[in-house]
């Protein structure tokens, strides 16, 4: 139906995001970002701690996820169940998530319970108990947890790539430590883990919802009241270290997990959109990209595969996933290779280029739908060090993207011959 | 992380259902029996196209489980003026997102889009629903791709494998006991004939939903849908979905199902249900107060707190229900327990705190928590439009009509404690039920502290 692509590209518009921001500066001087509104009567607030788990020592390697995990089991004079309890009555949602690089607070809550919703997440964040008691059921959460992940397939690949790439740096480590790290924590590592990684000086704030600036302000006041100012030392950026080659781990199943890649691009790099487009073109986790079309409509080689850039606060690497049937995985690896070879070499064509352009200029808006998307957005968009107009130029700076520039950043991404495997899983004909 | 995947219907889900009343929802059904749902939200200029059949796995002829889903993935591979690929091609080129899923009841297909791009994915969409077309070099690879996704989302995971032997156990005779993905060996020998006479016999607008959510007008919605879709005559083929039912239940079930690669075991145990019906949703409300109560939140809920907190022989304890289905809901209970309890032992406990919690009756202040958040879910809901959406086309792809889902926070408000002890009762009945356990192989229990 070539009439309807023709029909498209005469209509298609380009399409503003349409997201009003507005800066807020708390009384006590700390920063938030804000999109207003009021249709519907709730707030999302969303708090992103810089550091995460890469703040904890080698020996203590999961505190900062057990920390996070303890914040809401128990605050000021509330027990695990009281506070529980208190969050019910309040009809409020709160989340609380640790990374490698961040520990992430999410809330929702009803405009109407808005202070008091506040107050209560002050005690979990700044006067957690860390029962014994809260300590020892959630640590038998967290360790039945990594005895599932010594199970799974796609951790182990993901912690073997990450082993190779990043050796003796935080990057390195597991997020959720090891059996014998996590059996050793007591209540200290526990209240120092909290102090190195709830401070002011590494927050980043987004808030959506029925709430005006002012009333913003003084909220964020409210709840950061009594954080320290400063947290833990931040640990030295690090390089993508693994050596080119083939890993296989051995594990029983019908399907091998490929893990795949080699070093990406830095997030401040000034090409780092012109990237970004790339692995959209070429591996982006949806259909239509180049590795999708060629393993998956062109042979049925697998139900799915993608690409993706990881670029942390401290190092970088651009990698990919597919589960494949053992007897697949030496032609899969092969194709890699050939795919690899061959955007480093030609680089892509014009019409992909406008294609992905096209695409991705009109699904930025898609975004933003919601109060609880827009606030992780807005979050997240300052932790990555954006402006607060970048919302309103993205677009533009894909849409002037030249063919030459992408193709002189696909030569400098890809290169085949740096490529790490690694194969979990039972590969045919591989050794 | 990718589209078109199997929806295995909601089994554990907690979240209770959220409808809404704000925004207008209006519901039409044109002259070829096509139905539309149009719901308005402004806030962003953002459209979902939803089209859904009220077909799924459980109409497929005996001895081709997951043509459903296959037909599924191929619908995206053409029609008589489209190439393959081209649907999602020319999606993508309007910087959209497509996806479709497959369910027992039904099979759904959506867009979410700018609004001014509707216009041609509703084109799109009606010139799908009667003109599919497709060769050997789209369908053979597809059902490759079929194969490798039995074998990534369900064989490579032990908890996927157990609860396919779950159902498989529970249903007697009724195809919800059939894997929606199918089995393999009856997989492998799906046809491009088998796919087109599913097609034939089941798509058409007599037997589809179209749902509108986001950024439209209401009456320029229904404009667009009557230009588009008006002109397409009803399906004759189609006919009343008719399924085997299930036979008396007189024996309860058990199983164990064995895997080295069971990190963590635990015992879970199905209950065939009541559904929400049309017109009556007060069993279904009371069934799922119940389950929010027994298992709706992380600390505070019966079972949690009983088994978790105060006695610790838990990592943790469920309960859910699911009545969104056409012929029969499932109720879900249970517990993994920490390390040194077995599943024996754990279950027996499980057993005990479900029945003293019946015996005891509900705590009144955890009764009026429940029905505080069931309110709030309701506020909240309203900022998820696709989520809406979806609601809303589930409910009338089973049955239910438009007025059971906007009354559905009042069925769960009407609830009473005494509902809920009343309705908690064939807890107590085990016949119609399968209880299983997931675990190593007994030969790998000493190895599990130290793995």
């Amino acid at each position: 139906m070539k009439r309807l692509i023709t029909l498209f590209f005469l209509i298609a518009a380009p399409l503003r995001a349409e997201v009003d921001i507005t800066p807020v500066t708390s009384p006590s001087g700390l920063n938030a970002w804000l999109v207003e509104e009021r249709s519907i009567p709730f707030v999302s607030l969303e708090l992103i701690f810089a550091g995460g788990a890469t703040v904890e020592p080698d020996e203590q390697a999961g505190v900062v996820s057990l920390m996070t995990s303890l914040l809401d089991e128990g605050a000021g004079e509330l027990d695990a169940q009281a506070y529980a309890t208190r969050t019910e009555e309040l009809a409020a949602r709160l989340r609380f998530e640790s990374g490698r690089d961040t520990v992430t607070v999410s809330a929702r809550f009803l405009t109407e319970d808005a202070d008091a919703v506040i107050d209560h997440l002050r005690l979990a964040l700044t006067e957690p108990r860390f029962d014994e008691d809260a300590i020892a059921r959630v640590r038998g959460q967290m360790l039945a947890k990594l005895r599932r992940d010594a199970l799974d397939p796609n951790t182990l690949a993901s912690r073997a790539f990450a082993r190779a790439a990043f050796d003796g740096h935080p990057y390195a480590r597991e997020v959720d430590g090891t059996l014998e790290t996590v059996a050793a924590l007591d209540r200290d590592a526990l209240v120092n883990a909290h102090q190195g990684a709830i401070a002011r000086d590494r927050v980043y704030i987004g808030a959506a919802g029925d709430i005006d600036a002012e009333s913003l302000g003084e909220l964020i006041d409210r709840l950061f009241d009594s954080i320290p100012d400063e947290g833990a030392p931040m640990p030295e950026p690090v390089a993508f270290q693994a050596d080119a080659g083939l890993d296989i781990i051995p594990f029983d199943g019908p399907q091998s997990v490929v893990a795949f890649g080699h070093a990406g691009i830095a997030r401040d790099d000034p090409e780092f959109l012109t990237a970004f487009v790339v692995n959209e073109i070429f591996g982006g986790g949806r259909f239509g990209t180049r590795l999708m079309r060629t393993l998956r409509e062109e042979r049925g080689l697998t139900y799915g595969i993608g690409s993706f850039l990881s670029s942390g606060l401290l190092g970088h690497s651009y990698q990919g996933r597919l589960s494949t049937d053992n007897a697949n995985v030496e032609i899969v690896l092969d194709l890699l290779r050939e795919e690899w070879a061959k955007i480093a070499r030609d680089g892509v064509t014009e019409q992909e280029l406008e294609r992905i352009v096209t695409y991705l200029t009109g699904a930025y808006p898609l975004r933003f739908d919601g109060n609880s998307s827009i606030a992780s957005i807005m979050a997240s968009m300052q932790y990555q060090g954006f402006d607060v107009d970048y919302v309103n130029v993205r677009n533009d700076m894909i849409r002037a993207l030249t063919l030459d520039e992408v193709n002189d950043l696909a030569a400098r991404l890809f290169d085949p011959e740096a490529l790490v495997f690694v194969v979990v899983g039972q590969p045919v004909g591989l050794n | 992380m990718f589209a078109r995947n199997l929806s295995l219907a909601a089994l554990l889900s907690l979240a209770l259902l959220r409808p809404a009343h704000a925004e207008p929802v209006t519901h039409t059904v044109l002259d070829n029996g096509l139905e539309v749902v149009v719901i308005e939200d402004r806030r962003a200029p953002v459209v979902v196209n939803m089209v859904w059949y009220r077909v799924g796995a459980a109409d497929e002829p005996p001895g081709q489980s997951g043509i459903a889903h296959f037909l599924e993935h191929l619908m995206f591979k053409g029609t008589d003026s489209m190439a393959p690929g081209e649907f999602s091609a020319v999606v993508e080129a309007n910087g959209g997102r497509d996806n479709a899923f497959t369910s027992w009841d039904y099979t759904g297909y959506f867009q979410r889009v700018a609004s001014d791009r509707l216009d041609l994915m509703m084109q799109m969409e009606a010139d799908r629903m009667v003109n599919l077309s497709f060769t050997d070099a789209e369908w053979l690879p597809e059902r490759d791709v079929i194969l490798e996704e039995r074998s990534q989302v369900l064989e490579s995971r032990a908890g996927a494998q157990f609860n396919e032997a779950m159902l498989a156990t529970l249903y007697k005779a009724h195809p919800y006991g059939i894997p929606i993905i199918g089995w393999r060996h009856e997989m492998a020998g799906l046809t491009d004939q088998m796919a087109m006479d599913f097609y034939h016999a089941h798509y058409g607008p007599n037997n589809a939903i179209v749902v509108i959510a986001g950024d439209v007008d209401t009456d320029e919605a229904l404009d667009k849908v009557t230009r588009y879709f008006g002109d397409i005559p009803a399906n004759p083929a189609i006919r009343e979905a008719s399924r085997p039912s299930e036979p008396p239940h007189l024996a309860e079930r058990r199983l164990t199902f064995e895997d080295a690669r069971v990190g963590t075991p635990f015992v879970n145990r199905l209950y065939l249900a009541p559904v929400r019906r049309a017109g009556d949703q007060s069993e279904a409300a009371a069934l799922q107060m119940l389950a929010a109560l027994l298992g709706g939140s992380s600390a505070t809920s019966v079972l949690e707190r009983q088994l978790n907190f105060e006695e610790g022989i838990a990592l943790s304890a469920w309960a859910s229900y699911n009545g969104m289905a056409r012929d029969y809901g499932m109720f879900n209970l249970g517990i993994a327990p920490v390390d040194g309890v077995s599943l024996p032992d754990a279950e027996a406990a499980l057993d005990r705190v479900v029945a003293e919690f019946l015996e005891e009756g509900v705590d009144p202040a955890q009764f009026e928590r429940v029905r505080r958040q069931v309110r709030a879910s309701e506020i909240f809901g309203l900022d998820d439009t696709q989520g809406r959406a979806r609601q809303y086309g589930v409910a009338l792809s089973i049955g239910l009509t438009i007025d059971d889902v906007t009354g559905w926070i009042d069925a769960l408000e009407a609830v009473t404690p005494e509902d809920v002890i009343a309705a908690g009762q064939m807890l107590l009945d085990r016949r119609a039920s399968v209880t299983g356990f997931l675990t190593h192989p007994s030969d790998a229990d000493t190895a599990e502290l130290s793995q």
